[in-house]
């Protein structure tokens, strides 16, 4: 189905329109087909609510949502919304309170999102207030289920979404549990502003086929290239979702394809005058030393060697997003392994060594977006499917990412 | 008031963001010690006392492998930084070591002319050395902005 009379996609997800990242109608029905649809959005960790009475908030797509821990011991997600007027009701990242006012008229809710006061409801002696039928029960703020894997929360406004673990299928769940073993804690937070439509760093981070090419620090120290073994990893059922993965290249270095070729990316003779930068340990125990992991929508879980991080980028309009990261370790690190991961964050961010250029390589895509008129991307590397496989020189990842978003937005 | 350090300071960073205003990025180690330590972090990072922020450099080796980084390795686009600094007030001083602090707001200028402030916050430093020899063991660079846009390539 079009959505515009002239803009129309065809078949397949070998090619992707360029209108997709600058189309308002889009946009609109992304909000209500995708975020607020049948899909698990990330929230935040539930270390970053530890003790009852603590919140944070976050957004579901362009909806602000609160995430709280109530004075049970559950954890809660509504939306930051009052039912009176609108007015965003918590406005701080993180805090602790026992109930949730509205600075506005002071409604006040509880931490499962209930209505629980309505100021001057029967009005002041005897004039005004609220009408005599007005049930508080019917005004309790919109909830999202929770679910919670490994310590990281997803939530979801809609009641055909599946379980949690169906929705991520046996091999996403057993990738996030690989690096979620033991109680986190935050080690930092900070945002990136991208100069682009939010989808276009998702397609940026289900791409494995770039990641040497573009991000040349990488290859330069031979972090990561794609003839290391690793592959990619999609489920059958959410395309949407992916892992992209590689190893320690054991032995001698293999002639590769980029041994053969001169790519910009190939400087023989660069070293680090202090590669302890790079220095870290096997902490999982299998050899993998990358693995980005996300989930359809908007989220992203990282593991660069010992640098931890989730990641989740949000709209703000069309053509612009916010890409933003909390960093985070285990509870048991040592101060040693607490320096490890402080000096692999240098990797990673908006000054990483391997990812600064996803912050400008998604501006370009978007500059090209409004002269681009009925084009399309070309997204054949690595055939027409969508399958795991064990290569990295692939555009699989995006091509199920497309068919999961063009099913839910039936476009 | 040490008139003389005030004025030393105040030169060591005067001739630190010309440094990198004019694009002499493989002088700019050599404004740190050895086993310096350089970070950028966010306010919010600072006051909650979390390590992680947008970069950090555990010796002056660090700091070189991060401009060799910028002119071999990494890519972005052509742009230039302009520093004011202001307020600059030495907090302590004991055993040679200078604890100072400064205010700083940077305007990014990009090749295509765009122009937007982008960062403002404080350097907290610890400086060693004497005279004109005096360089930076410690600068931590806290932004009252968390968010960056686009990308931090070249150092505040």
């Amino acid at each position: 189905m079009a959505l515009h009379n002239d803009l129309t996609w065809g078949e397949g997800v070998t090619r992707v329109p360029y209108w997709l990242y600058n189309d308002d109608n889009v946009a609109k029905r992304e909000q209500a087909a995708i975020f607020e649809g049948p899909v698990w959005n990330f929230l935040c960790l539930e270390a970053e609510v530890p003790n009852p009475g603590d919140y944070a908030t976050t957004f579901v797509g362009e909806a602000p949502v609160i995430v709280a821990r109530d004075l049970d011991g559950a954890i809660r997600a509504f939306e930051n919304r009052c039912a009176h007027r609108g007015a965003l009701l918590c406005f701080k990242s993180h805090g602790n309170t026992k109930q949730i006012s509205c600075i506005y008229h002071n409604w006040t809710y509880d931490l499962k999102g209930n209505l629980t006061g309505v100021t001057f409801q029967k009005g002041i002696k005897g004039k005004g207030g609220m009408p005599p039928e007005f049930d508080r029960g019917e005004h309790a703020l919109r909830r999202l289920q929770v679910g919670n894997i490994g310590g990281i929360l997803f939530g979801t406004f809609s009641d055909k979404a599946p379980p949690l673990e169906e929705y991520l299928g046996p091999e996403i769940v057993g990738r996030i549990k690989r690096v979620m073993r033991r109680p986190v804690k935050v080690l930092g937070y900070f945002d990136q502003a991208l100069p682009n439509n939010w989808k276009i760093y998702m397609e940026n981070v289900k791409d494995p086929y770039h990641a040497s090419l573009l991000h040349t620090f990488f290859t330069t120290f031979r972090i990561n290239r794609l003839s290391q073994p690793g592959g990619i990893i999609i489920d059958g059922k959410h395309t949407g979702h992916h892992v992209s993965y590689s190893m320690i290249e054991r032995g001698a270095q293999a002639a590769s394809e980029y041994d053969k070729t001169e790519l910009r990316a190939r400087k023989e003779n660069y070293r680090l005058a202090d590669p302890s930068v790079l220095d870290g340990v096997d902490e999982f125990g299998d050899g993998i030393t990358l693995q980005i992991l996300s989930v359809f929508p908007n989220f992203i879980l990282q593991q660069i060697q010992n640098a931890l991080a989730v990641r989740k980028v949000l709209p703000q309009g069309l053509e612009k997003s916010n890409l933003v990261w909390t960093h985070f370790g285990f509870v048991d690190d040592d101060a040693k392994m607490t320096e490890t991961r402080i000096k692999q964050s240098n990797l990673v961010g908006p000054a990483g060594f391997i990812s600064m250029e996803d912050g400008v390589v998604g501006g370009f895509v978007q500059r090209t977006v409004p002269g681009a008129g009925g084009r399309m991307e070309v997204v054949e590397m690595g055939g027409h499917g969508m399958a795991s496989q064990d290569t990295r020189a692939t555009e699989a990842p995006l091509r199920g990412y497309w068919k999961m978003y063009r099913e839910l937005m039936a476009i | 008031m040490d008139v003389t350090a005030q004025i030393e300071v105040e030169a060591l960073l005067s001739r630190y963001v010309h440094c990198i205003d004019d694009n002499r990025l493989e002088e700019w180690p050599d404004f740190f010690t050895e086993d310096c330590r350089y970070e950028i972090t966010s306010a919010e990072n600072h006051e909650r006392n979390l390590p992680i922020g947008i970069m950090v450099a555990t010796s002056r080796g660090m700091l070189k492998d991060r401009i060799s980084a910028l002119r071999e390795a990494n890519i972005y686009e052509p742009q230039r930084y302009r520093h004011s600094v202001s307020s600059v007030w030495i907090t302590g001083e004991s055993g040679g070591v200078i604890t100072a602090q400064a205010n700083f707001q940077v305007i990014r200028v990009m090749h295509t002319g765009a122009m937007d402030l982008f960062c403002t916050g404080k350097y907290l430093d610890r400086i060693v050395g004497s005279g004109a020899e005096r360089r930076y063991a410690e600068k931590r660079v806290i932004l009252d902005n968390k968010r960056i846009d686009t990308l931090l390539a070249i150092p505040l």
